[in-house]
């Protein structure tokens, strides 16, 4: 069980990583030029090669575009509210398509909370997030059998102290894979 | 050479200061009470320090304790030991009452510590009103049975013990006890404990269901974790807590043996399994879950493992907590938009609502006595403790710290501990109920929450 997680979470974390190697900087064997032609570093005695961007369908753009969204997996809310806010919508949008096209995924939905009002309150609050996360998926045509809810409250804060800051960053739903 | 040395001296001040800064390996919130607000309300009291009678110094000091008990009571103020006029063991060795009435003490306390064989000792003490000993000079008679015979009414508590080495602390507390119901009439609540969650991030598994004495001595850890723990509370005799884990990556309720370290689960249904509560007779566990949606409040018999539902709301209904008499149950719920306390009758499941003031009442709690109710109340998006008075319905604040949560009452409900926010970290308060003492329980490193006070032990 615990080695299956582990695979999954590589199967995740692997794409993710390279991904995000790609839009770091350029590695040390190629460099783009200024004007957008690009030498590597093998010797090709001063000749260079340009390429002209592949013109993407609108269904690949749309792809690229959830690709880069589905990095994203928090969503954060307001103070003692579980509403779903309409910045979000896109990046839910992009989780939901990968849900529809590989049904066999499965997705945890944790809600969290800040720390203000009772640890019991924000058990009850953080779940009214984690559904409210999974209602707007299933209304994306997510199945709720690839959905769990968990909330956590606010026992398990990202940013530490007492101030509105570290509040706006705790209050949130989790897309864990 | 000059050189050399100062390498080795910073060599030694960087070492000792590496060792110093290193994180012990085992918890240690070292709870200490800090009394802020109080002191000049409390009552004067003597406490003189025991009289060993034995070879050397005294095995234990005895007074200290009694004296730290009764001022963090926040009703006594005993005063300092370099005050007292003399050092008296026993009544019979106070010769002068007057200069311990000048002192303006209601009573004062003298004690003696025998040794006798195999690490036992003898500990004899005398709880004195001086005022009266001033105007009988010791020696007043009554008519018992015909006869004339000494009262010593001057003599209010008057008891001998033997105690064993390990038992010191804990017999002080009880000395506390016996002196704090003779002048109160209110049973004593020294000999108690108090269950917490401490979390420290900065470990592998920050999360630890601890028990201390209710002055945060004999710190245990019960259980480490690397997910987070909630709720601790206490079963009626003492010996259980009942508590939330989510080690299995869900919130489940446990109950854990506080002796024998072990442990059931009790709940693991879908959705929220939260805040347990025991009964007062402690059979059945009151509980929130959301297994059919909503959270709702249900009472499970623990034996049978049957579960009652006692509300069925579609918003939050959270925070049960019985009334003494077992009958009812207060909890929180925002059934009328924003959260209040209600209380449900068990049997007819009639509903009612109790708070009414400010934006929102959470976590309530039924005094001892069931006189009162002790809540977190937000006004102007502020959380301090209140208390609400039965049936005035009258309610006071009795707290100005930051974002205060989780009051737990002391059994003889003179004292509420609570969750509090200072300089960034969560740290554990305690509120006398009129509001007047208040003091705070800083620990050394992470975070202190969840305080549940133990029954009488």
């Amino acid at each position: 069980m615990q080695l299956s997680k582990l695979v999954k979470a590589m199967v995740v974390a692997i794409p993710v990583l390279a991904l995000a190697a790609c839009s770091s900087a350029p590695d040390d064997t190629s460099s783009t030029t200024a004007d957008g032609t690009t030498t590597t570093g093998q010797d090709r005695r001063g000749v260079e090669t340009g390429a002209a961007d592949r013109v993407l369908s609108p269904e690949e753009q749309r792809q690229q575009r959830f690709a880069e969204l589905r990095q994203e997996y928090i969503i954060y809310f307001d103070f003692d509210t579980s509403e779903v806010r309409g910045e979000f919508a896109e990046l839910l949008a992009a989780h939901a398509d990968y849900l529809v096209r590989n049904p066999s995924a499965r997705v945890v939905i944790e809600g969290h909370t800040d720390e203000r009002g009772t640890p019991e309150y924000n058990i009850a609050l953080g779940e009214r997030r984690a559904q409210a996360t999974a209602d707007y998926l299933r209304n994306l045509g997510v199945s709720s059998s690839q959905m769990t809810t968990v909330s956590y409250g606010e026992e398990k804060p990202l940013a530490r102290g007492s101030n509105e800051r570290a509040w706006s960053q705790n209050r949130r739903a989790v897309l864990v894979y | 050479m000059m050189k050399l040395k100062q390498l080795v001296f910073w060599t030694i001040g960087a070492i000792f200061v590496a060792i110093s800064a290193m994180p012990s390996a085992k918890a240690q919130t070292a709870l200490e009470i800090v009394i802020t607000e109080g002191q000049d309300s409390a009552r004067p009291i003597a406490i003189v320090p025991f009289q060993f009678r034995g070879e050397g110094e005294s095995p234990y000091n005895f007074a200290e304790i009694v004296a730290a008990d009764l001022r963090r009571s926040g009703r006594f103020g005993p005063v300092s030991n370099n005050q007292l006029p003399a050092r008296p063991g026993k009544d019979a060795d106070v010769r002068d009452y007057a200069a311990w009435a000048r002192l303006g003490v209601e009573a004062m306390l003298v004690g003696e510590v025998t040794p006798l064989s195999g690490g036992r000792y003898q500990v004899t003490y005398e709880l004195i009103d001086p005022l009266r000993g001033q105007i009988t000079g010791g020696s007043a008679q009554a008519l018992v049975d015909g006869q004339l015979v000494d009262s010593n009414d001057h003599i209010i508590e008057g008891r001998t013990s033997v105690v064993g080495e390990g038992q010191f602390r804990q017999y002080a507390h009880r000395i506390s006890d016996v002196v704090y119901e003779a002048l109160t009439g209110e049973r004593g609540a020294f000999l108690t404990r108090i269950a917490y969650i401490y979390v420290d991030f900065d470990l592998e598994n920050p999360y630890h269901l601890m028990v201390a004495d209710y002055d945060g001595y004999n710190e245990r850890v019960l259980l480490r974790s690397p997910e987070p723990l909630m709720s601790p509370t206490w079963s009626p005799d003492g010996n259980k807590l009942a508590y939330v884990s989510f080690e299995n990556g869900r919130p489940e309720i446990f109950i854990q043996d506080i002796y024998t370290t072990s442990r059931e689960k009790l709940t693991s249904f879908q959705g929220i399994n939260g805040s347990p509560a025991w009964s007062p007779d402690g059979t059945k566990m009151a509980m929130v879950l959301s297994k059919d949606g909503a959270p709702n409040i249900y009472v499970m018999d623990i034996a049978s493992r049957r579960l009652e539902q006692i509300t069925d709301h579609w918003r939050i209904d959270t925070e049960p907590s019985w009334t003494p008499d077992g009958k009812s149950l207060t909890f929180t719920s925002e059934r009328g938009g924003r959260a209040q306390v209600y209380r449900v009758d068990l049997s007819s499941k009639q509903i009612r609502r109790v708070t009414f003031e400010g934006e929102a009442n959470l976590g309530g709690v039924v005094t001892p006595d069931g006189n009162g109710l002790v809540v977190v109340h937000r006004a102007n998006g502020r959380f301090h403790i209140a208390r609400q008075d039965f049936p005035s319905g009258n309610l006071m604040v009795l707290t100005e710290t930051s974002l205060d949560e989780s009051p737990s009452v002391a059994p003889n409900g003179s004292m509420i501990i609570y969750s509090t926010t200072y300089r960034d970290k969560q740290v554990l308060a305690l509120v006398s109920m009129d509001g007047r003492f208040r003091a705070r329980l800083p620990s050394r490193d992470g975070e202190v929450k969840a305080p549940a006070w133990s029954p009488f032990l």
